[in-house]
């Protein structure tokens, strides 16, 4: 493996670090997408409300600040009303966890558009015809939607993969060493700081090719028993 | 293929990354840009921000761009060659108005997104919005007003663009939106009515 004066191998371990936030933030975000979207769907109004505020608030908000807020904020917040109540509180957030949850939430609030916008691409007029069978919803979540949701919605989870992979970066500020902090700390030591953030760039932009290749197959093989668009 | 290259790199990369690469990995050739005199620009992070930030939404910029000039259809180009266009003039009369008509939407998302990434500069030490926030709150020990009051100001500054931008939008399309009863949008070489600007860009 590349060698990078000595510090190729502690790269190595926060691209692990990295990926595994990155798996965490994703299986989040897909189960919060999945809630967000029934719920954008549901009808009842307080569903409908809470999701749109959720979505809405998300990504008006720069990530960077979702994070400082999730992770410094949540845990002081929790201790002014402790202290309040008279209990002396102290909480620490584990990096890792408030990382994950946080571009976890972050990218629901995509998940929960493209989860949506999948579920709409269903003809009405199966689910209609799914009814007339007598199919519960259960049955008909499983044999219907949920396979051509996949289908229609296999592009969007794929894109927000690439982006939540990228937004890891961000937690970098919240004292987790992933690869960002990997860089940083061989880079000083080495004062060869170029050398070191082109690698850590060339890291995701790994990621980042390798998914699309990933993504690719899995169209290819979702779409299959499908007519293309060129007939 | 550069073009490509480009775009590839800038937009599967973090932006922190290129960020750092240029505040933080510019020091490396201090020698040499001290030579040319060109140091004292990077060491601004101003500067460095300025260098990051542009490229990169640019590289996000041409995506949109390339994907709403494929949009516009066929026939109205074909039209066009039949009258005579080619080259700049076609671009300029034909294709270049209605692409930037499409184009508009998913731009409004993409500046939207870059106002969220100045966020960003704050971790090379600027004061934006971000930065003054994180500054107070090192004094002050009370992250969540700070940071509640800063993502509410982002907040109105994000929706206010949005729904700014479409107006323009439903100006734009004036034209597509009071066509008379049978006109069908699906006729074949019809014009294609742009989406709507709801925040779903392409992140850093």
């Amino acid at each position: 493996m590349l060698d990078l004066h000595g510090y190729g191998r502690m790269l190595w371990q926060g691209l692990e670090l990295t990926i595994l936030v990155g798996l965490g933030a994703m299986a989040l975000a897909v189960a919060s997408g999945l809630l967000g979207a029934w719920g954008k769907l549901s009808h009842h109004r307080a569903g409908r409300w809470l999701a749109g505020t959720y979505t809405t608030v998300i990504r008006g908000v720069p990530e960077l600040i979702l994070i400082l807020l999730i992770y410094y904020g949540v845990p002081t917040f929790i201790q002014d009303l402790a202290a309040r109540a008279g209990h002396d509180l102290r909480i620490d957030l584990n990096p890792f966890v408030a990382g994950v949850v946080t571009i976890g939430l972050i990218y629901g609030a995509f998940a929960t558009e493209v989860f949506r916008g999948a579920f709409l691409a269903i003809p009405r007029g199966q689910i209609e015809a799914a009814r007339a069978f007598g199919m519960g919803r259960v049955v008909m979540l499983r044999r219907i939607v949920l396979p051509q949701m996949w289908r229609f919605a296999l592009p969007g989870p794929g894109n927000v993969w690439m982006v939540l992979i990228k937004a890891t970066a961000l937690i970098s500020v919240i004292q987790l060493d992933e690869l960002m902090p990997s860089a940083d700390i061989a880079a000083r030591a080495t004062r060869l700081p170029f050398t070191f953030f082109f690698a850590a760039s060339l890291f995701y932009l790994g990621i980042t090719v390798v998914s699309m290749l990933i993504q690719g197959r899995f169209e290819a093989w979702s779409q299959r028993g499908t007519r293309s668009v060129q007939g | 293929m550069a073009a490509y290259g480009y775009m590839l790199y800038f937009r599967g990369t973090p932006l922190l990354v290129q960020l750092f690469l240029v505040y933080y990995g510019s020091g490396q050739f201090q020698p040499f840009s001290g030579e040319l005199g060109v140091w004292f620009l990077f060491r601004e992070a101003y500067f460095c921000a300025v260098l990051t930030l542009a490229p990169n939404t640019a590289a996000y910029t041409a995506e949109i761009l390339r994907g709403a000039v494929l949009a516009v259809s066929r026939g109205h180009a074909e039209a066009a060659r039949s009258l005579g266009m080619s080259g700049p003039l076609l671009y300029r009369r034909i294709i270049l108005p209605k692409a930037f008509r499409l184009a508009l939407p998913a731009y409004t998302n993409e500046a939207v997104l870059l106002l969220q990434a100045t966020s960003l500069v704050s971790i090379i030490t600027l004061l934006d919005l971000t930065g003054m926030a994180r500054i107070i709150v090192a004094r002050s020990f009370e992250p969540y007003k700070l940071y509640i009051t800063a993502g509410l100001i982002y907040l109105v500054i994000t929706y206010t663009f949005v729904l700014v931008s479409r107006r323009v939008e439903r100006r734009l399309s004036a034209h597509l939106r009071e066509q008379p009863v049978g006109a069908s949008a699906a006729q074949p070489g019809a014009e294609q009515k742009p989406g709507r600007a709801d925040l779903t860009g392409e992140g850093r």
